[in-house]
Protein backbone atom coordinates (compact mmCIF):
# COMPACT_ATOMS: atom_id res chain seq x y z
CA UNK A 1 0.00 0.00 0.00
CA UNK A 2 1.57 3.73 -0.75
CA UNK A 3 1.33 6.25 1.92
CA UNK A 4 -1.13 8.19 -0.29
CA UNK A 5 -3.63 4.77 -0.01
CA UNK A 6 -2.99 4.41 3.84
CA UNK A 7 -3.45 8.08 4.18
CA UNK A 8 -6.78 7.87 2.42
CA UNK A 9 -7.61 4.40 4.36
CA UNK A 10 -7.11 6.20 8.01
CA UNK A 11 -9.33 9.42 6.49
CA UNK A 12 -6.73 11.90 7.34
CA UNK A 13 -8.22 15.37 7.13
CA UNK A 14 -5.34 17.03 6.17
CA UNK A 15 -2.00 16.28 4.10
CA UNK A 16 1.13 14.63 5.31
CA UNK A 17 3.88 17.35 6.09
CA UNK A 18 7.70 16.24 5.17
CA UNK A 19 9.26 18.30 7.81
CA UNK A 20 7.93 19.86 11.09
CA UNK A 21 5.84 18.34 14.01
CA UNK A 22 2.52 16.91 14.34
CA UNK A 23 0.79 17.13 17.99
CA UNK A 24 -1.19 14.53 18.00
CA UNK A 25 -4.00 13.34 21.01
CA UNK A 26 -5.40 17.04 22.00
CA UNK A 27 -8.14 16.69 23.88
CA UNK A 28 -10.99 17.92 22.06
CA UNK A 29 -11.99 21.35 21.53
CA UNK A 30 -7.90 22.51 22.71
CA UNK A 31 -6.01 22.89 19.44
CA UNK A 32 -6.67 26.57 18.74
CA UNK A 33 -5.47 27.08 22.78
CA UNK A 34 -2.31 24.56 21.84
CA UNK A 35 -1.69 26.99 18.71
CA UNK A 36 -2.40 30.43 21.18
CA UNK A 37 0.39 28.39 23.88
CA UNK A 38 2.68 27.64 21.25
CA UNK A 39 3.12 31.72 20.08
CA UNK A 40 1.66 31.18 16.64
CA UNK A 41 -1.20 33.85 15.27
CA UNK A 42 -1.91 34.97 11.80
CA UNK A 43 1.25 36.98 11.84
CA UNK A 44 3.93 33.95 12.04
CA UNK A 45 5.17 32.39 9.43
CA UNK A 46 4.38 28.85 9.70
CA UNK A 47 2.81 26.38 7.74
CA UNK A 48 -0.26 25.24 9.97
CA UNK A 49 -2.50 22.81 9.41
CA UNK A 50 -5.69 21.86 12.32
CA UNK A 51 -8.49 18.92 12.53
CA UNK A 52 -10.42 19.25 15.24
CA UNK A 53 -13.08 16.34 17.00
CA UNK A 54 -11.66 13.53 15.33
CA UNK A 55 -12.89 10.75 16.23
CA UNK A 56 -10.24 8.85 18.38
CA UNK A 57 -10.78 4.96 19.66
CA UNK A 58 -9.31 5.75 22.88
CA UNK A 59 -10.53 9.74 23.75
CA UNK A 60 -13.86 10.16 21.58
CA UNK A 61 -12.31 12.98 19.98
CA UNK A 62 -9.56 14.79 19.48
CA UNK A 63 -7.70 17.29 17.89
CA UNK A 64 -4.45 17.14 15.98
CA UNK A 65 -2.29 19.89 14.88
CA UNK A 66 0.45 19.63 11.98
CA UNK A 67 3.04 22.43 11.78
CA UNK A 68 5.54 22.29 8.51
CA UNK A 69 9.40 22.82 9.12
CA UNK A 70 9.24 23.87 12.48
CA UNK A 71 10.45 21.15 15.16
CA UNK A 72 9.34 22.10 18.49
CA UNK A 73 11.78 22.36 21.50
CA UNK A 74 11.13 20.61 24.40
CA UNK A 75 10.11 23.31 26.04
CA UNK A 76 7.66 24.43 23.75
CA UNK A 77 6.61 21.09 23.70
CA UNK A 78 5.48 20.97 27.73
CA UNK A 79 3.90 23.77 27.39
CA UNK A 80 1.18 22.31 25.64
CA UNK A 81 1.04 19.75 29.16
CA UNK A 82 -0.71 22.80 30.50
CA UNK A 83 -3.87 22.28 28.62
CA UNK A 84 -3.53 18.97 27.07
CA UNK A 85 -1.81 16.73 28.83
CA UNK A 86 -2.34 13.53 26.85
CA UNK A 87 -1.04 15.01 23.95
CA UNK A 88 1.89 13.30 21.89
CA UNK A 89 4.21 15.07 19.99
CA UNK A 90 5.76 13.72 16.70
CA UNK A 91 8.92 15.19 14.71
CA UNK A 92 9.05 14.61 10.83
CA UNK A 93 11.61 14.38 8.75
CA UNK A 94 11.60 13.37 5.01
CA UNK A 95 7.63 12.34 6.07
CA UNK A 96 9.06 9.88 8.60
CA UNK A 97 8.47 9.61 12.35
CA UNK A 98 11.94 10.44 13.48
CA UNK A 99 10.86 10.97 17.16
CA UNK A 100 7.98 10.13 19.33
CA UNK A 101 7.16 11.48 22.97
CA UNK A 102 4.51 12.62 25.27
CA UNK A 103 4.00 15.95 26.85
CA UNK A 104 5.57 16.52 30.58
CA UNK A 105 4.03 19.05 32.73
CA UNK A 106 6.57 21.47 33.50
CA UNK A 107 7.30 22.07 37.42
CA UNK A 108 7.86 26.02 36.63
CA UNK A 109 6.72 28.07 33.83
CA UNK A 110 8.28 31.93 32.93
CA UNK A 111 7.35 34.63 30.86
CA UNK A 112 4.43 32.73 29.07
CA UNK A 113 1.37 33.25 31.47
CA UNK A 114 0.59 36.27 32.67
CA UNK A 115 -0.73 36.56 36.62
CA UNK A 116 -4.66 37.96 36.94
CA UNK A 117 -3.64 39.58 40.61
CA UNK A 118 -3.63 43.23 39.55
CA UNK A 119 -0.99 43.92 42.46
CA UNK A 120 1.23 42.04 41.67
CA UNK A 121 4.71 42.94 41.24
CA UNK A 122 4.86 40.97 37.93
CA UNK A 123 2.42 43.21 36.11
CA UNK A 124 4.47 46.17 36.63
CA UNK A 125 7.77 48.14 34.78
CA UNK A 126 10.14 45.58 36.33
CA UNK A 127 12.74 43.65 34.72
CA UNK A 128 11.09 40.41 35.38
CA UNK A 129 8.84 37.40 33.54
CA UNK A 130 6.31 36.00 35.38
CA UNK A 131 7.09 32.84 36.80
CA UNK A 132 4.57 30.58 37.76
CA UNK A 133 4.83 26.75 39.99
CA UNK A 134 2.40 24.27 38.28
CA UNK A 135 0.75 22.31 41.34
CA UNK A 136 -2.04 19.98 41.34
CA UNK A 137 -4.38 23.41 42.05
CA UNK A 138 -2.97 25.04 38.95
CA UNK A 139 -0.63 27.50 38.09
CA UNK A 140 1.02 29.29 41.30
CA UNK A 141 2.37 33.01 40.67
CA UNK A 142 5.98 32.57 42.41
CA UNK A 143 5.50 36.35 43.79
CA UNK A 144 2.11 36.86 45.00
CA UNK A 145 0.58 33.26 45.73
CA UNK A 146 -2.28 33.94 43.28
CA UNK A 147 -3.62 30.72 41.93
CA UNK A 148 -5.00 30.35 38.43
CA UNK A 149 -7.07 27.17 38.58
CA UNK A 150 -8.67 27.26 35.02
CA UNK A 151 -9.17 28.59 32.01
CA UNK A 152 -4.76 28.79 31.54
CA UNK A 153 -4.99 29.81 27.59
CA UNK A 154 -7.04 33.10 28.81
CA UNK A 155 -3.98 34.03 30.37
CA UNK A 156 -1.40 33.81 28.27
CA UNK A 157 0.83 36.66 27.29
CA UNK B 1 15.04 27.75 54.46
CA UNK B 2 13.55 26.61 50.94
CA UNK B 3 13.23 28.78 48.11
CA UNK B 4 9.58 28.96 46.71
CA UNK B 5 10.64 29.41 43.11
CA UNK B 6 13.36 26.54 42.96
CA UNK B 7 12.48 24.47 45.57
CA UNK B 8 16.26 24.65 46.85
CA UNK B 9 18.30 26.31 49.32
CA UNK B 10 18.00 29.94 49.47
CA UNK B 11 21.38 30.66 48.69
CA UNK B 12 20.89 34.08 51.28
CA UNK B 13 18.27 34.01 53.88
CA UNK B 14 15.66 35.76 53.60
CA UNK B 15 12.27 35.88 55.29
CA UNK B 16 9.81 36.95 52.87
CA UNK B 17 6.90 35.04 53.85
CA UNK B 18 5.26 32.17 56.29
CA UNK B 19 4.62 30.01 54.22
CA UNK B 20 8.65 29.25 53.71
CA UNK B 21 8.93 28.05 57.38
CA UNK B 22 8.28 24.82 58.76
CA UNK B 23 6.54 24.26 62.05
CA UNK B 24 10.39 23.67 63.77
CA UNK B 25 11.82 26.81 62.27
CA UNK B 26 9.14 28.83 63.63
CA UNK B 27 9.70 27.33 67.24
CA UNK B 28 13.10 27.54 66.65
CA UNK B 29 13.01 31.31 66.22
CA UNK B 30 10.02 32.13 69.05
CA UNK B 31 12.39 30.17 71.87
CA UNK B 32 14.93 32.58 70.48
CA UNK B 33 12.91 35.37 70.61
CA UNK B 34 12.52 33.87 74.14
CA UNK B 35 15.17 33.90 75.36
CA UNK B 36 16.34 37.53 73.95
CA UNK B 37 13.29 38.90 75.72
CA UNK B 38 14.67 37.27 79.34
CA UNK B 39 17.66 39.32 78.24
CA UNK B 40 20.00 36.44 77.91
CA UNK B 41 21.66 37.77 74.63
CA UNK B 42 24.40 39.59 73.32
CA UNK B 43 24.00 43.19 72.62
CA UNK B 44 26.82 43.65 70.48
CA UNK B 45 25.50 40.37 68.29
CA UNK B 46 25.09 42.57 65.42
CA UNK B 47 28.05 45.32 65.60
CA UNK B 48 29.25 46.77 62.83
CA UNK B 49 26.18 45.70 60.53
CA UNK B 50 23.67 47.69 58.67
CA UNK B 51 20.14 47.40 57.99
CA UNK B 52 18.74 49.41 55.35
CA UNK B 53 14.98 50.03 56.08
CA UNK B 54 13.13 50.31 52.51
CA UNK B 55 9.14 51.52 53.28
CA UNK B 56 7.74 52.24 49.99
CA UNK B 57 4.24 53.00 52.64
CA UNK B 58 3.42 54.43 55.99
CA UNK B 59 4.32 52.33 59.11
CA UNK B 60 5.19 53.18 62.49
CA UNK B 61 5.59 50.09 64.38
CA UNK B 62 7.13 47.50 62.19
CA UNK B 63 9.97 50.24 60.68
CA UNK B 64 10.31 51.38 64.53
CA UNK B 65 10.31 48.10 65.88
CA UNK B 66 13.36 46.55 63.03
CA UNK B 67 15.19 49.64 63.99
CA UNK B 68 15.21 49.24 67.64
CA UNK B 69 15.96 45.67 66.98
CA UNK B 70 18.82 46.13 65.36
CA UNK B 71 19.95 49.65 67.78
CA UNK B 72 19.64 46.60 70.94
CA UNK B 73 21.95 44.57 68.85
CA UNK B 74 24.56 46.95 68.37
CA UNK B 75 23.82 47.10 64.43
CA UNK B 76 22.88 50.23 62.58
CA UNK B 77 20.00 51.55 60.12
CA UNK B 78 19.78 53.47 57.22
CA UNK B 79 16.40 54.99 55.76
CA UNK B 80 15.70 57.20 52.94
CA UNK B 81 13.57 60.01 54.76
CA UNK B 82 10.27 59.90 52.91
CA UNK B 83 8.87 58.08 49.47
CA UNK B 84 8.88 60.88 47.57
CA UNK B 85 12.30 61.61 48.46
CA UNK B 86 13.34 57.99 46.48
CA UNK B 87 14.47 57.30 43.37
CA UNK B 88 11.69 55.63 42.72
CA UNK B 89 9.65 58.82 42.84
CA UNK B 90 12.10 59.16 39.70
CA UNK B 91 10.91 56.28 37.80
CA UNK B 92 13.53 53.43 38.60
CA UNK B 93 12.31 50.04 39.16
CA UNK B 94 12.55 47.91 42.32
CA UNK B 95 14.89 45.87 41.04
CA UNK B 96 17.83 48.85 40.81
CA UNK B 97 17.05 50.12 43.53
CA UNK B 98 17.53 46.68 45.29
CA UNK B 99 20.41 46.14 43.45
CA UNK B 100 21.69 49.67 44.55
CA UNK B 101 20.85 49.45 48.00
CA UNK B 102 22.80 45.83 48.75
CA UNK B 103 25.84 47.66 47.73
CA UNK B 104 25.24 50.11 51.13
CA UNK B 105 24.07 47.16 54.28
CA UNK B 106 24.00 43.97 55.22
CA UNK B 107 20.28 43.38 55.49
CA UNK B 108 17.13 44.75 53.81
CA UNK B 109 13.95 45.24 54.89
CA UNK B 110 11.31 45.88 52.57
CA UNK B 111 7.15 47.15 52.55
CA UNK B 112 6.26 47.29 49.09
CA UNK B 113 2.03 48.34 48.09
CA UNK B 114 2.82 45.60 45.28
CA UNK B 115 2.39 41.43 46.23
CA UNK B 116 5.30 39.78 45.84
CA UNK B 117 7.70 43.16 45.94
CA UNK B 118 9.91 41.30 48.71
CA UNK B 119 10.08 38.23 46.58
CA UNK B 120 11.65 40.31 43.68
CA UNK B 121 13.47 42.12 46.20
CA UNK B 122 15.43 38.86 46.88
CA UNK B 123 15.74 37.60 43.75
CA UNK B 124 17.65 41.33 42.83
CA UNK B 125 19.32 41.62 46.49
CA UNK B 126 23.16 40.14 47.22
CA UNK B 127 22.16 40.54 51.28
CA UNK B 128 19.30 39.40 53.34
CA UNK B 129 16.04 40.39 52.45
CA UNK B 130 13.14 40.42 55.33
CA UNK B 131 9.87 40.82 53.95
CA UNK B 132 7.58 43.82 56.53
CA UNK B 133 4.49 43.55 54.08
CA UNK B 134 3.98 43.30 50.50
CA UNK B 135 0.57 44.97 49.76
CA UNK B 136 -2.20 42.49 50.52
CA UNK B 137 0.38 39.62 50.81
CA UNK B 138 2.61 38.55 53.60
CA UNK B 139 3.84 40.08 56.35
CA UNK B 140 5.82 37.63 58.26
CA UNK B 141 7.72 39.06 60.94
CA UNK B 142 3.87 40.67 62.31
CA UNK B 143 3.12 36.85 61.88
CA UNK B 144 5.81 35.74 64.22
CA UNK B 145 5.29 38.28 66.97
CA UNK B 146 1.18 37.31 66.71
CA UNK B 147 2.29 32.87 67.21
CA UNK B 148 5.16 34.61 69.65
CA UNK B 149 2.69 36.39 71.94
CA UNK B 150 -0.01 33.70 72.34
CA UNK B 151 2.18 31.84 73.03
CA UNK B 152 3.23 33.67 75.82
CA UNK B 153 -0.15 32.82 77.42
CA UNK B 154 -0.87 29.06 75.99
CA UNK B 155 0.15 26.48 74.01
CA UNK B 156 -0.49 27.32 69.91
CA UNK B 157 -1.33 23.75 69.68
CA UNK B 158 -5.10 23.11 68.99
CA UNK B 159 -6.47 26.48 70.14
CA UNK B 160 -9.65 27.90 68.97
CA UNK B 161 -8.96 31.28 67.35
CA UNK B 162 -11.54 33.51 65.81
CA UNK B 163 -10.29 36.32 63.01
CA UNK B 164 -12.49 38.92 63.04
CA UNK B 165 -13.19 41.99 60.54
CA UNK B 166 -11.52 42.43 57.50
CA UNK B 167 -10.61 38.99 56.29
CA UNK B 168 -10.32 39.96 52.89
CA UNK B 169 -7.60 42.67 52.22
CA UNK B 170 -5.68 41.48 56.00
CA UNK B 171 -2.76 40.74 55.29
CA UNK B 172 -1.74 40.25 58.82
CA UNK B 173 -5.03 37.58 59.12
CA UNK B 174 -3.90 35.37 55.75
CA UNK B 175 -0.69 34.76 57.18
CA UNK B 176 -1.62 33.78 60.97
CA UNK B 177 -3.73 31.52 59.89
CA UNK B 178 -1.50 30.19 57.42
CA UNK B 179 1.08 29.32 60.40
CA UNK B 180 -1.84 28.18 62.88
CA UNK B 181 -2.45 25.53 60.08
CA UNK B 182 0.82 24.04 61.31
CA UNK B 183 -0.28 24.04 64.70
CA UNK B 184 -4.01 22.38 64.42
CA UNK B 185 -5.92 25.48 65.73
CA UNK B 186 -9.56 25.82 64.89
CA UNK B 187 -10.38 29.00 62.92
CA UNK B 188 -13.56 31.02 63.29
CA UNK B 189 -13.98 33.70 60.95
CA UNK B 190 -16.30 36.52 61.89
CA UNK B 191 -16.36 39.26 58.76
CA UNK B 192 -18.49 41.69 57.05
CA UNK B 193 -20.07 40.57 54.01
CA UNK B 194 -17.53 41.04 51.19
CA UNK B 195 -14.89 41.22 53.53
CA UNK B 196 -14.55 37.10 53.97
CA UNK B 197 -11.43 35.18 54.07
CA UNK B 198 -10.33 34.66 49.76
CA UNK B 199 -11.98 31.94 48.78
CA UNK B 200 -8.54 30.48 47.73
CA UNK B 201 -6.89 30.73 51.24
CA UNK B 202 -10.08 29.11 53.19
CA UNK B 203 -9.25 25.98 50.53
CA UNK B 204 -6.16 25.61 51.07
CA UNK B 205 -6.19 26.00 54.90
CA UNK B 206 -8.94 23.68 54.86
CA UNK B 207 -6.41 21.07 52.41
CA UNK B 208 -3.74 21.21 55.17
CA UNK B 209 -6.91 20.04 57.38
CA UNK B 210 -7.92 22.98 59.19
CA UNK B 211 -11.29 23.09 60.35
CA UNK B 212 -12.91 26.84 59.88
CA UNK B 213 -16.14 27.94 60.83
CA UNK B 214 -18.18 30.40 59.33
CA UNK B 215 -19.93 32.97 61.84
CA UNK B 216 -22.14 35.50 61.73
CA UNK B 217 -21.15 37.96 64.90
CA UNK B 218 -18.80 37.30 67.79
CA UNK B 219 -21.17 37.05 70.40
CA UNK B 220 -22.16 33.17 68.25
CA UNK B 221 -18.24 32.48 69.66
CA UNK B 222 -17.10 34.90 72.40
CA UNK B 223 -17.50 31.74 75.11
CA UNK B 224 -15.55 29.45 73.28
CA UNK B 225 -12.83 30.70 71.37
CA UNK B 226 -9.42 31.16 73.33
CA UNK B 227 -8.35 33.68 71.61
CA UNK B 228 -9.33 36.66 69.40
CA UNK B 229 -7.66 38.09 66.72
CA UNK B 230 -9.11 41.74 65.80
CA UNK B 231 -8.01 43.56 62.10
CA UNK B 232 -9.47 46.83 61.42
CA UNK B 233 -12.09 47.22 58.52
CA UNK B 234 -11.05 50.48 56.09
CA UNK B 235 -13.37 52.99 55.65
CA UNK B 236 -11.95 53.09 51.96
CA UNK B 237 -13.78 49.40 51.39
CA UNK B 238 -17.49 50.82 51.82
CA UNK B 239 -18.85 53.35 49.25
CA UNK B 240 -19.91 55.54 51.89
CA UNK B 241 -19.32 56.56 55.93
CA UNK B 242 -22.67 55.71 57.02
CA UNK B 243 -22.44 52.39 55.41
CA UNK B 244 -19.03 51.98 57.40
CA UNK B 245 -20.27 52.90 60.51
CA UNK B 246 -23.22 50.78 60.34
CA UNK B 247 -20.95 47.57 59.53
CA UNK B 248 -18.02 48.60 61.82
CA UNK B 249 -20.06 49.19 64.92
CA UNK B 250 -21.13 45.20 64.43
CA UNK B 251 -17.58 44.55 64.47
CA UNK B 252 -16.66 45.55 68.11
CA UNK B 253 -14.76 44.63 71.30
CA UNK B 254 -16.64 46.02 74.47
CA UNK B 255 -16.85 45.05 78.52
CA UNK B 256 -19.87 43.55 77.90
CA UNK B 257 -19.35 41.34 75.10
CA UNK B 258 -16.52 40.02 77.30
CA UNK B 259 -18.49 39.51 80.00
CA UNK B 260 -19.00 35.65 78.56
CA UNK B 261 -15.82 35.12 77.34
CA UNK B 262 -13.47 32.17 79.00
CA UNK B 263 -11.16 33.93 81.87
CA UNK B 264 -8.26 32.78 79.92
CA UNK B 265 -9.27 34.41 76.51
CA UNK B 266 -6.49 36.45 74.70
CA UNK B 267 -7.31 39.48 72.63
CA UNK B 268 -4.88 40.43 69.74
CA UNK B 269 -4.61 43.18 66.85
CA UNK B 270 -1.71 44.27 64.66
CA UNK B 271 -2.83 47.96 65.41
CA UNK B 272 -3.64 50.45 64.45
CA UNK B 273 -6.55 50.12 65.99
CA UNK B 274 -9.97 52.90 65.39
CA UNK B 275 -13.12 51.94 67.39
CA UNK B 276 -12.88 48.22 66.91
CA UNK B 277 -11.80 47.80 70.32
CA UNK B 278 -13.45 49.50 73.82
CA UNK B 279 -10.53 51.25 75.04
CA UNK B 280 -12.35 50.01 78.21
CA UNK B 281 -11.00 46.66 77.15
CA UNK B 282 -7.22 47.82 77.60
CA UNK B 283 -7.59 47.36 80.92
CA UNK B 284 -8.72 43.81 81.39
CA UNK B 285 -7.14 40.84 81.57
CA UNK B 286 -7.62 40.16 78.17
CA UNK B 287 -6.17 42.47 76.71
CA UNK B 288 -3.09 41.87 74.81
CA UNK B 289 -2.21 43.92 71.91
CA UNK B 290 0.36 46.46 73.33
CA UNK B 291 2.47 43.70 74.93
CA UNK B 292 1.98 42.13 71.17
CA UNK B 293 3.08 45.20 69.43
CA UNK B 294 5.78 45.63 72.10
CA UNK B 295 6.88 41.67 71.34
CA UNK B 296 7.89 42.91 67.88
CA UNK B 297 11.57 44.38 69.07
CA UNK B 298 12.42 40.64 70.52
CA UNK B 299 10.80 38.53 67.41
CA UNK B 300 12.45 41.01 65.32
CA UNK B 301 15.78 40.83 66.84
CA UNK B 302 15.44 37.11 66.69
CA UNK B 303 14.72 37.54 62.37
CA UNK B 304 18.07 40.10 62.09
CA UNK B 305 20.66 37.79 63.90
CA UNK B 306 18.63 34.71 61.95
CA UNK B 307 19.57 36.41 58.61
CA UNK B 308 22.55 38.38 59.57
CA UNK B 309 25.11 36.19 61.91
Amino acid sequence: MTNTESAENEGLLVRRIRNGTVIDHIDGGEALNVVKILGITGTTQESLSIATNVPSRDMGRKDIVKLANRELSKEEVDRIALISPRATINIIRNFKVCEKKGVETPSLIEGLVRCPNPGCISNTNEPILSKFRVTPKGLHCCYCDWVIAKDVPGHII
Amino acid sequence: MIDSITGGELPTRHIISIGDFDRNEIDRLLDHAGQIDNKNYDENALRGKILAALFFEPSTRTRMSFESAMARLGGTSLSVGSIEACSMAKGETLADTIRVVSGYADAIVIRHPKEGAARLAAEFSTVPVINAGDGAGQHPSQTLLDLYTIRQSMPIDGIDIALIGDLRYGRTAHSLAFALSLYNARLHTISPKGLELPATLAAELAGRGMEIIEHDDIGEVISEVDALYMTRIQRERFPDSASYFNVSSNYRITPELLARAKRHLIILHPLPRVDEIDPRVDESSHARYFEQSRNGVPVRMAMLMQVLQ
